[in-house]
């Protein structure tokens, strides 16, 4: 089970650092987080009355910015995940090796995940550095890393269900950012509703189970909406890949 | 045949939304034989072959792999099944050594074994020099051996191929008829194919199938020997007489004449026209220089069986 799963995962990063694209994205969001960590930086340093602490303005400010960034490039990354199998004709290869369906979707799942923390870890350098001249509050640092890299998971687990849907990775990749960008912004639907209405709006949104862990809040209910949610999305795209195989 | 059954095919039927794509079909298929897969486009045999591997599932019926159902345990069936897609799954960014390393392991083959199997496999399928190529160089007739090469990299004892000889120019499909000749031995290897020759010079059994049905399953040898018997001849005439006073030979039912100096005659099978007609010639000085079978030939068989007429067949030649 988890050899074939650290197969197909190795598998996949692989293929993925074979095309300049990986290389690309990785040097994309490096050379954006460092402007933006400068124009934080700086900001920090020119504010005259300092209200809040360094590792708030620079660190968390710019994994907020971060988590905004990866959702427009996620619906990218994830597109070609199950499309392409499909389009080679390599899922015939896959389905016809012993290996199952749950193995080949976790394995992809994996394999895209290695890849977020790859990002998070090169953009975290910047912030970590300011540790050679100040304090930093490693704990939010920590908090802030858990929740991007919980958000990038549920983002994951979208864009592979997505995927999973289609044969055409420019269908999949405007699909899931639709649908990325529609989980960002469901907050507002609630606005002027009743507040228990906009509640539940405001808590199926993405964006606020991060901001409340960003700031260093690490609640258990949070972490477990995005665990949730990535679970449900990989458990349709198992049934999905599944069904597949009956109902074409 | 006595020898072990390794792929049993029982009642498979399946259907696209409302289109059937195969209904009822059965077979069996012995280790050693090499069993060609016959039939016009959209027949169904592309379909069968990615049921019995798994890859869709049938709606109704079930497969048998050596002993394993492909349903009930999936892992232990396609363990003993290598298998070729019509289009070759490869990753054209891999190399070649990359890919066959991949789809091995997929396979299940062990770390201390991978090398000498990834070897054997490029070494039997002519792979040897573009092991460190991309796929994305390879020409189409290299393609298609690293597909047959991922499709026998962990030596199943049951090989699937479809269509395995297109795009390969005639030195290589001798090459890699030779090899499935050789896989053939001790494996059983389904091979689907428009190429009738291919099936002459490589299979021991056909089975023709035509808008989903089974309509010919048979060794062909027995094919061969006759088993079908003609009814129809092609006969060349020096000197050929009236076409009225063959008519009037007992048996013969019609005459069609293709050119001065043959004809196709068809007849009663029970009669023994072909005895009166040598007789005749030799009397009358027809001059008789060519008699020829019609429709034993697997050829003639394949086009009468996937133009209509399957029921009359059935009543004839079907065991």
């Amino acid at each position: 089970m988890i050899s074939n799963i650290k197969l197909i995962a190795i598998n996949e990063l692989r293929r993925l650092f074979k095309s300049p694209f990986a290389w690309i994205i990785l040097a994309i969001m490096q050379f954006l987080m460092a402007i933006f960590f400068y124009l934080l930086l700086s900001q920090y340093l020119e504010a005259s009355s300092v209200t809040s602490g360094l590792t708030d303005i620079v660190v968390s400010g710019m994994y907020q910015i971060c988590g905004i960034i990866l959702l427009l490039i996620s619906p990218l990354l994830t597109m070609r995940l199950i499309t392409e199998e499909r389009r080679l004709g390599t899922i015939k290869l896959l389905v016809s090796s012993p290996i199952t369906i749950t193995e080949l979707v976790l394995g992809k799942y994996f394999g895209i995940i290695i890849f977020y923390c790859l990002i998070l870890l090169m953009i975290s350098l910047m912030p970590i550095s300011l540790m050679f001249g100040t304090q930093l509050d490693l704990g939010q640092i920590a908090s802030g890393l858990i929740g991007l890299l919980l958000l990038m998971s549920t983002f994951a687990a979208i864009g592979l269900f997505i995927s999973s849907l289609t044969s055409s990775p420019a269908i999949a990749a405007i699909s899931t950012f639709g649908v990325l960008i529609f989980l960002w912004i469901i907050n507002y639907a609630g606005i002027n509703a009743s507040e228990s209405v906009a509640e539940v709006f405001s808590y199926m949104s993405l964006l606020k189970h991060y901001t409340s862990l960003l700031t260093g809040v690490f609640s258990s209910v949070d972490v477990l909406f995005y665990i949730i949610v990535s679970v449900y999305f990989i458990i349709l795209s198992i049934w999905r890949l599944d069904a597949e195989r009956t109902y074409s | 045949m006595t020898s072990e059954i390794l792929i049993s095919v029982q009642e498979l039927s399946r259907s696209y939304a409302q289109q059937k794509a195969i209904e009822n079909v059965s077979f069996n298929v012995h280790r050693g034989e090499i069993l060609g897969f016959l039939g016009p486009n959209g027949a169904g045999k592309s379909t069968t072959m990615q049921i019995i591997c798994g890859v869709i599932t049938a709606h109704h019926g079930s497969v048998n792999i050596a002993g394993h159902d492909i349903n009930t345990a999936p892992q232990l069936a396609k363990n003993h099944i290598g298998f070729l897609p019509e289009q070759p799954p490869l990753y054209y960014d891999l190399t070649v050594n990359e890919y066959l390393n991949y789809a091995a392991k997929l396979r299940g083959i062990k770390k201390n074994e991978l090398t000498n199997k990834v070897n054997l496999s490029k070494e039997r399928c002519g792979l040897k020099n573009v092991g460190s190529r991309l796929i994305q160089n390879l020409s189409k007739g290299y393609k298609q051996r690293v597909g047959i090469a991922q499709a026998i990299i962990h030596s199943p004892p049951v090989i699937i191929l479809d269509e395995p000889t297109s795009g390969l120019d005639p030195i290589q499909i001798r090459e890699i008829r030779e090899l499935m000749r050789e896989l053939g031995k001790d494996h059983s290897v389904i091979l689907s194919t428009h190429i009738l020759s291919e099936i002459h010079s490589l299979c021991n059994r056909v089975l023709i199938i035509d808008q989903g049905h089974i309509v010919l399953d048979q060794r062909l040898d027995q094919l061969e020997n006759g088993s079908i018997k003609p009814d129809s001849v092609e006969i060349g005439l020096r000197n050929p007489p009236k076409l009225e006073s063959l008519l009037c030979i007992e048996g013969i039912t019609s005459v069609e004449r293709i050119n001065e100096e043959v004809f196709c005659i068809n007849f009663n099978q029970e009669s023994n026209m072909i005895d009166t007609i040598v007789k005749k010639s030799v009397f009358d000085n027809w001059g008789l220089f060519k008699l020829k079978p019609r429709g034993a030939s697997l050829e003639e068989t394949f086009m009468r069986l996937t133009h209509g007429d399957i029921e009359q067949l059935e009543k004839n030649n079907i065991k």
